[in-house]
């Protein structure tokens, strides 16, 4: 018998079970499954270990007498619901966070711009100021503020500065600006001296393109926008300011007035006030973010090129000219992206609230939880708001950074 | 190899997910207590007299007593227990999740946390009220002059929601301040972060005296609320519910008996309901699931119920007030040992 010698003919068939196409689609296939049985699981084992606990997942709760008091916050009465009271630990949440990150963000440039000085004593400063806070857990910096706002003198012998702030250890009173009867009139003076200046820009540019700038070629003369712009700046504000002063004295109350503090029994009543547990917790926040925040921003600059800035020096500009305009847009795009996640743990961590006293989202569910035992619901509500919080930071923060990525290149 | 891999991988996964089906206990607590050969208590950690960790690392007080209660009835031996220090707003997820199996943390019976926080009471072991303090410096006498203050409280508790309560009913604006841990709340009334703290009686009796100057501070003649405080357990285990409530009425029942921790190895009596608590006749430990001299076991760990109130409150300058033996006129009465 003849052997055969010829090379094996391959079926270019491939068999499904081989077929890489076929393969990728049933793998993700299956992943799917997998997780949505995971998912079933985790379910029903929660819902089964409810059964034998006696309760079931039922969210009416949420619309019954919260019946306590919440420190602070927006305008909440303990006849009000649960659900108002968790709205409130959210607006909390967030007035302490976007606080936090603007404070942090000012401070965290500030020190991240300082540790790269040319100034020794600057420098040192400022990398002492980062190890320092960046090293400390932050409960325990949160705590000690708090401890030092308990050390603030009592209401009795409250700091007060021009008679109108007062520091004691209930907080920082100031006094607040308060609409009178002549604040509505003066709103129409604003609203009519808007108008007016409108007309008025309106008709100057008109005036410009189509009659001053008549004569020039078409290239030449300027575009009726930037008329509207010269306008704007040199008739429309002036006209606009004459107006909201004139109009200030027309009122017959002044618009505004300054509501003082004034010491009670117990302390100072009306007027704006920021309580101990809030200033803690912000500065605390602050502090703490500002310190990682310093050490982005100045890797952020390292990261520019020696010879951008070397070539700004050498057209002449000066040492804060070479950061503003050369050195700084170059690193932002650099700096964003771990800043976003700086922004996003501070909004995590303000829910250290809880050791303070202060009313944020997580404190107030957990005030909830005790008093309506519906801990599962809560916590899954808690666990949304911070989800939902965080996720428009970084869409937000991504969105920037597109922004920016796409003019500086 | 990899194949190999792969079905290591999935028989892990497997595994992963019917343990938790399998760990699934459908047992009392009580089972699960003697099985592991120690309870789990959780109490208060920072109020002396009731629920406190002492410097040498010893917990002391008339709850954690009541716990060594419980480990002895169950176990026969007082010292295996685990305290779990909690604060108010963690302890009944505490007790709902099985980290621990027996809440006795001043905890006030009401309708709402018996009917729907999968929760069960045992019988009250502590009838207190809810009163306020405030510095004398502030010449305050009742509870209408409290208008404008700012009150502290606990964040969680049933103080909180009688606060409200009152102060409303009352019609008079206030500040209320909860903190979830009870040193901090303390630390700010006495910095006068707070002008006024409320909470039950014995906790504020409790309190003041650890204040720097404890006479400077007085509890106004006021009380606002009954706050029947009681140990608890998860709902629904009616064995393990049965064993700690009784082991609450055996120390009424020896005190109302004059069983004292000293006599009562050698208590002899002719009286048949005492013998049954004894354990010398009947089978009373058996009915709850306990040994048959349990009560016996109570009584020598931790004393009768006066005697835990002596050891623990009367130091710390409480009136036994209305807790004391129906007998006396009080409000503790231990059902029949029959």
């Amino acid at each position: 018998m003849m052997e055969d010698n010829s090379p094996k003919v391959i079926s270019d068939k491939i068999p499904f079970y081989r077929d890489i196409r076929f393969l990728k689609v049933f793998f993700q296939i299956l992943f799917i499954i997998g997780i949505i049985l995971l998912a079933v699981f985790l379910y029903s084992n929660m819902l089964n270990g409810l059964s034998k606990q006696g309760t079931e997942l039922d969210l009416t709760f949420l619309n019954s007498e919260a019946g306590f008091e919440l420190s602070e916050g927006i305008d909440f009465d303990p006849s009000e619901t649960f659900l108002k009271a968790f709205w409130v630990g959210i607006v909390n949440t967030l007035k302490v966070s976007i606080l936090g990150i603007f404070c942090a963000t000012v401070i965290g440039f500030f020190f991240g711009i300082a540790r790269l000085s040319s100034n020794w004593l600057i420098r040192q400063i400022a990398s002492v100021y980062v190890e320092c806070f960046r090293n400390i857990p932050l409960v325990l910096q949160i705590v000690f503020w708090y401890a030092i706002m308990l050390v603030l003198p009592g209401v009795g012998e409250s700091i007060s500065l021009f008679d109108s702030i007062f520091i004691n250890v209930q907080g920082v009173y100031l006094p607040s600006l308060e609409g009178t009867a002549g604040l509505i009139p003066w709103v129409w003076y604003l609203l009519a001296g808007i108008i007016l200046a409108i007309i008025v820009v309106l008709g100057l540019a008109a005036y410009r393109y189509f009659f001053q700038f008549r004569e020039l070629h078409e290239t030449d003369r300027p575009s009726f926008i930037s008329n509207i712009i010269f306008g704007a700046k040199w008739v429309a504000a002036p006209i606009f300011l004459a107006v909201a002063i004139v109009g200030w004295f027309l009122t017959p109350e002044v618009p505004f007035e300054l509501l003082q503090p004034e010491l009670q029994r117990f302390g100072f009543v009306g007027g704006m006030n920021f309580s101990p547990e809030f200033t803690a917790l912000l500065i605390g926040l602050a502090v703490y973010t500002s310190a990682f925040i310093a050490e982005v921003v100045r890797s952020g600059i390292q990261a520019v090129v020696k010879g951008q800035r070397e070539a700004a020096r050498s057209v002449g500009l000066k040492e804060s000219q070479v950061l503003r305009l050369v050195v700084i847009p170059q690193a932002i795009p650099v700096i964003v992206p771990p800043l976003t996640s700086q922004y996003l743990n501070l909004a995590k961590n303000s829910s250290l609230a809880i050791f303070i006293g202060f009313p944020d989202l997580f404190q107030v569910g957990e005030i909830m939880m005790a008093q309506t035992g519906q801990s599962i619901p809560i916590f899954a509500m808690i666990m949304v708001s911070y989800l939902i919080m965080s996720l428009t930071t970084s869409a937000f923060m991504n969105w920037y950074n597109h922004r920016i990525t796409r003019i500086g290149r | 190899m990899r194949k190999f891999l792969f079905r290591v991988s999935v028989l892990v996964l497997a595994i992963s997910l019917v343990t938790p089906l399998l760990a699934d206990d459908h047992g009392s607590v009580l089972d699960k207590v003697k099985n592991r050969g120690k309870l789990v208590c959780g109490v208060h950690g920072g109020l002396p007299g009731f629920g406190f960790l002492g410097e040498d690392g010893k917990w002391s007080g008339f709850d954690a007593d009541f716990g060594r209660a419980i480990a002895a009835a169950v176990l026969g031996d007082p010292s295996k227990v685990e305290f779990v220090p909690l604060n108010a707003a963690e302890r009944f997820v505490a007790l709902q999740t099985g980290e621990i199996d027996v809440l006795i943390r001043n905890t006030t019976w009401t309708l709402s946390r018996d009917a729907e926080l999968s929760t069960d009471f045992a019988p009250p072991t502590f009838y207190d009220g809810q009163g306020f303090m405030v510095p004398k410096s502030l010449n305050i006498e009742s509870i209408t002059e409290l208008e404008g203050a700012s009150i502290g409280v606990t964040a969680g508790s049933t103080t909180e929601l009688n606060l409200t309560d009152t102060m409303r009913s009352l019609g008079l604006e206030f500040k209320s301040i909860s903190y979830a841990d009870i040193d901090t709340l303390y630390n700010s009334y006495e910095a006068g972060r707070v002008n006024v703290v409320t909470s039950d009686k014995s906790q504020l009796v409790a309190r003041r005296k650890d204040l720097k100057n404890p006479d400077d501070h007085v509890i106004l003649d006021v009380t606002i609320s009954k706050e029947p405080l009681g140990p608890l357990t998860i709902h629904g285990d009616n064995k393990w519910n049965d064993a700690v409530s009784w082991v609450v009425y055996a120390t009424f029942f020896a005190e109302e008996h004059n069983i004292t921790q000293e006599n009562v190895k050698t208590f002899k009596t002719e009286n048949p309901e005492i013998k049954r608590f004894l354990g010398e006749s009947g089978e009373m430990g058996k009915k709850l699931g306990l040994p048959k001299d349990w009560a016996k076991q109570v009584i020598i760990s931790v004393g009768n119920y006066g005697e835990i109130f002596e050891r623990n409150l009367t130091p710390i300058g409480l009136p036994r007030g209305i807790n004391k033996p129906w007998t006396q006129g009080g409000l503790l009465y231990s059902m029949p040992f029959r």
